[in-house]
């Protein structure tokens, strides 16, 4: 295994497109350093990019925030500009690992390990997240949904790497909210996730919805049917029910040592019924 | 493999030395510079005996590439005492009777010292939930969490 510290994206690019074996980017490390370890992937290039200009930077831009590929989750987490603006991808993030591994974990590796259960990709989903990408032949920017194309596959292409998540500008009246089931309190994988961006006019009808559940299905799920309950409503019991129902519907999950089928496809309704509540209560603030 | 030559701090004092590519800092830290606090549990992240600051932010040292650490900043647990006197962290966990095997101890030691910097007046549940990255098979964690309260306690009237 080589290992190269890249200084400039171009660079980085270079050597990931050069490399004719296996490459793996390193910025926090935090799912990397695991798999190098267990063996389960023995990279022949590894590319540290946080020594990039812009990497562990969050920018304003546009009304919205630029995070570098290389922002901790303690980092995105003590920024008040992200959190009042996208407190649902925040929340997201920081669910992921120890205090330990928010010193490290990045969003940009969350969504590039492509775990169906990555704790801040239904909420960057909700968000309509948009991945900035550097190759070689040039930059392109792609909705952080068709990033993961299964657990543990993504759809970048060779000397591909991400350099920049972007959360979009929103109206006055929005917020997000994501919730986990984990049968512990902390530091554990989601046996089920939801994640709600909405948006509330003035006289209380919700305008915009966006729900997006994880470990249900082999990348995480966006679903239409489930924001069309909410939108033109006024949030109430029957919008939420139907909310729920599209949700359960919606779930494709498996069973496995952390939940069965039927327990998955029940908690995404519950999960993101209450994330819609929690959303829609910071929305009015 | 070719060995990568790194320069760093480690508890404010410059060090160098050789390491492999794919060698980890807990491995350096231990192995090459002989610092043997850091102790190696899970290696995966999960149980935070491998405990350090990075540039003043607290990290597994075990899912930290040696090489990274190049121009920075570590802190371990052999940097909390001053000379023979130790941290008043340190006092508490002994007077507490907060361990037992100790293999967990200097992870917790340095999260805690991390904690208290961020967080002067933490409440139990900050607490548990900031350590919640620290495994210890033996106490039960109660007289961990009350020697923590009781130094951030005595580093307030300090």
């Amino acid at each position: 295994m080589r290992f190269e510290v890249a200084a400039s994206v171009a660079e980085a690019v270079r050597m990931l497109a050069a490399e004719p074996g296996t490459t793996r980017v390193l910025a926090g490390g935090t799912d990397v350093l695991v798999q190098l370890r267990s063996g389960l992937v023995e990279p022949d290039l590894v590319v540290d990019i946080k020594r990039i200009d812009g990497m562990r930077e969050i920018r304003a831009e546009d009304g919205g925030f630029r995070i570098g590929a290389a922002v901790s989750g303690a980092e995105l987490g003590e920024d008040a500009g992200v959190r009042a603006l996208w407190p649902g991808v925040v929340e997201g993030m920081e669910l992921i690992g120890s205090t330990q591994v928010q010193g490290r974990a990045t969003l940009a590796g969350n969504l590039c390990n492509a775990s169906p259960a990555a704790d801040s990709v239904p909420a960057m989903v909700a968000a309509d997240a948009v991945a900035r990408v550097a190759g070689p032949a040039g930059e392109r920017d792609v909705p952080v949904a068709q990033i993961p194309a299964g657990p543990g596959k993504t759809t970048l292409a060779k000397g591909e790497f991400i350099v920049s998540i972007f959360l979009p500008a929103r109206p006055a009246g929005s917020a997000d909210a994501y919730l986990r089931f984990i049968p512990r309190t902390e530091m554990d994988i989601a046996v089920c996730s939801a994640g709600v961006s909405l948006t509330i006019g003035g006289d209380g009808t919700c305008t915009a919805a966006r729900v997006a559940l994880g470990a249900v299905a082999p990348t995480v799920l966006l679903v239409p049917d489930a924001a069309a309950a909410l939108i033109g409503s006024k949030l109430d019991d029957a919008a939420l029910d139907a909310l729920a129902a599209a949700c359960s519907a919606a779930a494709k999950p498996i069973d496995d040592k952390r939940g069965t089928v039927a327990f998955r496809k029940k908690v995404a309704g519950v999960l993101a019924r209450r994330a819609a509540v929690i959303a829609a209560e910071r929305a009015r603030g | 493999m070719s060995r990568i030559h790194v320069t760093t701090s480690v508890n404010g004092d410059e060090v160098d030395f050789l390491c492999e590519p794919d060698e980890t800092l807990l491995d350096a830290l231990r192995n090459r510079l002989g610092l043997t606090g850091s102790k190696e549990g899970c290696g995966t992240g999960d149980c935070g005996a491998c405990s350090v600051t990075l540039d003043g932010r607290l990290v597994c040292s075990c899912l930290v590439l040696a090489a990274e650490a190049e121009g920075r900043e570590i802190a371990t647990i052999e940097g909390m005492a001053e000379g023979e006197a130790l941290h008043p962290l340190q006092k508490k966990f002994i007077e507490h009777a907060a361990l037992q095997c100790g293999v967990c101890t200097p992870g917790i030691l340095v999260a805690t010292k991390a904690l208290l910097e961020k967080n002067p007046d933490p409440s139990e549940t900050e607490v548990r939930y900031w350590l919640a990255g620290n495994l210890c098979r033996c106490t039960g964690y109660d007289k961990i969490i009350r020697a923590v309260m009781d130094a951030a306690a005595e580093l307030r009237r300090a």
